[in-house]
């Protein structure tokens, strides 16, 4: 009997190979590289990039690509550090603003897109100006973000074992990936992400609400980097308005690598999560390494994003049809 | 008989709206802020507020002279920026390659014309790349010149490890801050890039080739328009662009800061082409996009003078872009034409 | 039948586009339980008419009676709510997602608030086990192919239970067993007692299990007939005959123009067994300087693909071409222009104009083209072109700078005309010219192509239009089915000797 490999699934697979490729020669070339904590690290370290790149997934799926969300997580963070700094407000409270003004933001951005045809790189090209401009005007410099129940989330963490915790941040990016594939699979909203995304025009003429899909993709988008501004202003303790330039290319890359196909309607959320431990991996790889700069990684990244994007149009163009 | 009436080409309506728009800001500076038109000439040079915004937005003119041709065909080049940065880290590298950290040697000096030639050999072979991506692969443009983007600014990096290469080549500094004529080189340099560049689409079939190909790239087809040659050669000159801007940074500040040449730059550059009324793919003013760079930076330099500060600019030119943009969609105005109780029909 | 077997009913409906009457007071009506042909040219109206049957567009005039109650619909969707289903010819289906899924999507069961992925996929295998379709419903519905595609489309029509199935040439990308598989599917339907209105440009297969036929020509209704009364030479005739009610006094001037029977011809070009796969079946033409060949045949015939496979657009997969003797390999539309070869295609708003551009850019672009970018015409160069052409074909307009989208078809057709004729070409081929075009404008453009050929240029003239192409040629290739079946000169180009030329094969082939 042929294996019949469903041919959406070959990206994922690259995926994948890629991954323990790496991890493998990591693990060869050098000691500790295999370890618990290592893995660990992945998780904590690249938290706030994966919790945007869940999101990001949805909207590549959906045919759309969002460039705000570098600019959101700075605002985000120096918005709520602002609110506790300076006006004393309860952590929790701020957060929940700052997730509601995310969702606005995204919900705003959307409807853009869909009510005037507006090109999504466009809008959300906009929307990046917008945010960050809107992160200085709330603050010039960073502020520092200190508050009982904040050191205490900073401090939770759950032991692994082998003197290894997993902090609240990575829990987060852990539940939002969980959260991501049941949306992506148990829901309505998901299914028609992916059919706005492969063919837009049947979408319409098959009956499916398009346009309430469109703008719900960029607020969820914008709710998820306005958790990873909080996530982010954890990690750091500090709100900062320079914070995640370029960020958008790092989640794009991810989400590229991790399987999702640029031109939309396939990927997976597990993929996404795979392309961001790759991201990590990679800084991990050259930072054990030593002697190669940390600017390797963005040109590393650049290179596998090519490999990628290259391996989707060749997919593309050669089409398997019976 | 059919008379010849009507302007020489749509493209001076075009550019009115833009250049209406920079008038109404110089107005309401010529108002409210002292000494703003004031220029003076010492020591042969001209001098003065008007002056200073040119100069300082030099480097996006010249960003958004080669962005508007890319923009023409419906395509956008996201690595400008990048490639700014490569440009002066191969410039600082042909000056002192010999870089040892945090001294400052006094050695040969290098021939200007190599310290010139080299840095924008690299960036044609970044235009190149992102021609290939585009015309030869078909990778979507936004995407293509993503890769680069990403990539780029890590090769500039790599080239001067992460330092802020500083030198002392007077010749070359002479690019960012010397005079010509009067005025400041950089605005010499936009000048004559404008120039070549309305001779070479305007003076020949280029300028019309690059419209149809934006416009209808299915009909230029048919027409025997070499579609791919034109898309890699717009990437290609938009790369140059980039090189030269770099180049000017670089010798303005006369160090090479990989970190932050150009960033957010590309973004500017958008800006500006959209605002100086060039479509997404189709007609293109390559005027109307210098306009448009003129009234991001003397807007950017107004409010600046009412003591905003810089960044927030930003919330400025954002609103500005998403009017335009809003304004230029089909279905904007839609809205309004129906509100005057005017109907369009679609036809399928 | 009686009025209660009535599903749809549309009386005297009329639609307007600018500058285009795309439907005239047309009738039609669909009965339960039985299967309705709609038939006509390109252009004719029949997707327009179902467009505005199902609310993607609003009609202009008449009414639209839906089992007894006056009926509007405003979109598609709606449609499909009131059982009234639509199938396009491009499959509208979402490639990348699984059969199952296709089927249920905007709809999916669920179960304590997700999706019941387990009852999909029972009720997929449920539901296409009616149509006799034995699949894998979760692989992705892109991987099978067209034909069980559309039987998948059909099935999810089934699920929102409609009472209304509208087929929009289903059959032109399958094969004869495909194609046997969906009728008994549609016959199965029918005897359940759905109503089916089935367009296509496939005489038999209309003769093959329709009911009724109703023909559309240029947007007006012609008639309704009983499949099994009609005979198929007066239904090619009702299709391609020109409007008789149109004939004006222009275009009895043009009929009048006795064509001179040229004495000498020189040859051109000449094509040997040219073939592309899935396109043409191998044809050999020649193409005479001073002489217009017509190609003569119905929609799907390969009409268009012969000039694309002419003019380098299309590469063939065998064959040879011979252009004034010599051996030439004409490999693109550039290569084709060096050798002053002119097309003017059929679809003129994708493929042929620029519409951002203006009436004097669209007129010399393709001579700018050929000069290439550094030999640039001048501003005032570029006027005279324009102007002159402006003024031999009477292209209306207040001047030659208006943007080529404002003005109607048929002046947008002169202006693609007139880009070809300005690169002085030795051979022009024209792909449907007066499609859409007011009958004043058909007229003028005939009476220029028969000018052109008289002053020596080569024509390859295709019209849906039969007395047009009979008009203006001096040779007519007949096809059918991607064949060139055979040539006519002389006292046989006349309308009833080509339609039994078409039906006659049609015949023959049917045994």
């Amino acid at each position: 009997m042929r294996l019949r490999v469903n041919q959406k699934h070959i990206p994922m697979f690259a995926t994948i190979a890629v991954f323990l490729l790496i991890y493998l020669a990591g693990s060869v070339m050098y000691s500790n590289f295999f370890s618990l904590r290592v893995f660990t690290n992945l998780f904590i370290d690249n938290a706030f990039v994966g919790v945007i790149a869940i999101g990001m997934t949805f909207v590549i799926i959906s045919g759309g690509i969002d460039l705000s969300v570098g600019s959101v997580v700075a605002f985000t963070g120096v918005l709520a550090a602002k609110l506790m700094h300076d006006y004393d407000v309860h952590p929790m409270l701020a957060f929940s603003i700052c997730l509601t003004l995310g969702a606005l933001f995204g919900m705003v951005m959307g409807s853009l897109i869909h009510f005037f045809e507006l090109p999504p790189f466009l809008v959300t090209l906009v929307g990046m100006f917008l945010a960050r401009g809107l992160a200085f005007l709330v603050s010039l410099n960073a502020l520092p973000i200190k508050h009982p129940l904040v050191d205490s989330i900073i401090d939770f963490g759950i032991p692994l074992g082998f003197r290894t915790w997993l902090p609240a941040t990575a829990i987060v990016f852990i539940a939002v990936t969980l959260v991501g594939v049941y949306l992506q699979h148990y829901t309505r909203f998901g299914r028609n992400t992916y059919a706005l995304g492969s063919s837009e025009q049947s979408a319409v003429l098959m009956g499916l609400p398009v346009g309430r899909t469109k703008i719900l993709v960029y607020t969820f988008n914008g709710l998820l980097s306005a958790l990873a501004g909080v996530v982010y202003s954890l990690y750091t303790s500090s709100g900062y308005p320079l914070a995640c330039v370029g960020l958008e290319l790092d989640v794009i890359a991810a989400v590229v690598i991790g399987g999702t196909l640029l031109s939309g309607g396939a990927g997976y959320v597990v993929g996404t999560l795979i392309g961001v431990l790759i991201l990590g991996l990679i800084q991990t790889f050259i930072t054990f390494q030593g002697t190669l700069s940390s600017w390797w990684t963005k040109i590393v990244i650049g290179i596998l994003l090519f490999v990628f994007i290259l391996l989707q149009r060749y997919l593309s163009a050669a089409g398997v049809k019976r | 008989m059919v008379e010849a009436k009507g302007l020489k080409n749509n493209n001076v309506q075009r550019v009115l709206w833009p250049l209406m728009a920079l008038a109404g800001i110089l107005l309401f500076n010529l108002f409210f802020t002292p000494g703003f038109f004031h220029i003076e000439i010492k020591d042969g040079r001209f001098f003065g507020s008007l002056i200073d915004i040119a100069n300082r937005a030099a480097p996006v003119m010249l960003l958004a002279i080669g962005m508007t041709l890319v923009f023409a065909t419906g395509g956008v080049d996201l690595s400008v920026g990048a490639i700014m940065a490569i440009s002066g880290a191969v410039a600082a590298t042909v000056i002192r390659p010999d870089y040892v950290k945090g001294i400052l040697e006094y050695g040969d000096v290098q021939p200007i014309l190599l310290v010139l030639a080299i840095p924008l050999i690299f960036s044609l072979l970044a235009g190149l790349w992102n021609g290939l991506l585009v015309a030869l692969i078909g990778i979507q443009p936004i995407i293509a010149t993503l890769i680069l983007m990403v990539a780029g600014r890590g090769i500039a990096q790599l080239i001067t490890q992460g330092q802020i290469v500083v030198f002392i080549h007077e010749p070359f500094q002479y690019i960012g801050s010397g005079f010509l004529f009067g005025l400041p080189f950089p605005i010499v340099i936009v000048l004559l890039t404008f120039s070549a560049t309305h001779l070479l689409t305007r003076k020949t079939g280029l300028g019309l080739f690059i419209e149809a190909i934006g416009a209808n790239s299915v009909a230029s087809r048919f027409m025997g328009i070499q579609e791919r040659l034109i898309t890699l050669s717009v990437y290609i000159f938009s790369g140059l662009c980039a090189g030269l801007a770099g180049l000017i940074v670089c010798a303005d500040i006369k160090a090479a800061d990989a970190n932050n040449a150009g960033l957010f730059l590309e973004l500017d550059a958008i800006a500006a082409v959209i605002i100086g009324g060039t479509m997404w793919g189709g007609r293109f003013t390559v005027f109307g996009s210098i306009i448009g760079t003129l009234i991001i930076q003397s807007l950017t330099t107004t409010i600046l003078t009412r003591g905003v500060a810089p960044e927030v600019t930003l919330v400025f030119k954002a609103v500005v872009i998403i009017l335009v943009a809003l304004i230029q969609s089909e279905r904007f105005r839609q809205l309004f034409s129906r509100r005057m109780g005017r109907r369009k029909v679609q036809i399928s | 039948m009686n009025k209660s077997n009535i599903l749809i009913d549309i009386k005297r409906v009329s639609k307007t586009f600018p500058g285009v009457l795309a439907l005239d007071k047309v009738d039609f009506c669909l009965h339960r339980g039985e299967i309705h042909g709609l038939m006509g040219q390109n252009g004719a109206g029949k997707s327009t008419l179902v467009k505005v049957l199902t609310g993607l567009y609003p009609r202009d005039a008449g009414e639209i009676i839906y089992e007894g109650a006056p009926f509007s619909l405003s979109s598609p969707q709606e449609a499909a709510v009131h059982g009234i289903s639509t199938l396009y010819q491009e499959i509208n289906l979402i490639p990348a997602l699984s059969v199952a899924e296709n089927i249920y999507i905007g709809r999916e069961p669920k179960r304590f608030g997700r999706i019941d992925w387990k009852k999909i996929h029972r009720d997929a295998r449920q539901a296409i086990r009616k149509l006799d379709l034995n699949i894998d419903v979760t692989q992705p519905v892109s991987y099978y192919s067209v034909a069980v595609q559309q039987l998948v489309a059909i099935t999810r029509a089934l699920e929102i239970s409609a009472k209304v199935l509208i087929l929009d040439e289903p059959t032109s990308s399958l094969d004869l067993a495909e194609v046997a598989q969906l009728f008994k599917v549609i016959r199965r339907l029918k005897d359940e007692g759905m109503g089916i209105l089935f367009i296509t440009h496939f005489i038999d297969q209309v003769y093959e299990i329709t009911d009724r036929i109703t023909v559309l020509r240029n947007g007006a209704f012609i008639g309704e007939f009983e499949t099994e009364s009609l005979p198929r030479i007066e239904l090619i005739g009702h299709m391609l005959g020109r409007d008789p009610s149109a004939l004006s006094k222009e275009q009895e001037e043009v009929a009048t123009v006795k064509r001179r029977t040229k004495s000498t011809v020189e040859p051109l070009l000449d094509v040997h067994d040219l073939e592309r796969k899935g396109s043409m079946s191998a044809f050999s033409l020649r193409i005479n300087k001073g002489e217009v060949l017509g190609l003569a045949g119905l929609l799907g015939s390969g009409r268009s693909e012969t000039a694309r496979l002419l003019f380098g657009i299309d590469r063939p997969s065998r064959g040879s071409t011979f252009l004034d003797g010599e051996e030439v390999n004409i490999s693109s539309p550039r290569k084709a222009i060096e050798h002053l070869f002119a097309f003017c295609p059929e679809n003129r708003k994708e493929e042929g104009i620029i519409e951002d551009l203006s009436i004097r850019e669209n007129i010399i672009l393709a001579l700018q083209a050929r000069l290439g970018i550094f030999r640039a015409l001048s501003w005032k160069q570029q006027n005279e072109i324009a102007e002159r052409y402006i003024d031999l074909l009477s292209i209306k307009t207040p001047s030659a700078s208006q943007m080529v989208k404002n003005l109607s078809g048929g002046n947008q057709q002169k202006v693609i005309i007139a880009r070809w004729l300005a690169t002085d070409p030795r051979f022009l081929i024209l792909d449907e010219p007066t499609r859409g075009i007011d009958v004043g404008a058909k007229a003028e453009i005939e009476k220029l192509i028969i000018q052109l050929s008289d002053d020596g240029l080569a024509i390859l003239f295709i019209s849906s239009e039969l007395e047009e192409v009979i008009n203006c040629s001096d040779r007519i290739a007949v096809l059918r089915d991607r064949n060139i079946l055979t040539e006519l000169t002389g006292k046989e180009m006349e309308v009833t000797s080509i339609m039994r030329v078409i039906a006659e094969k049609e015949v023959r082939s049917n045994g």
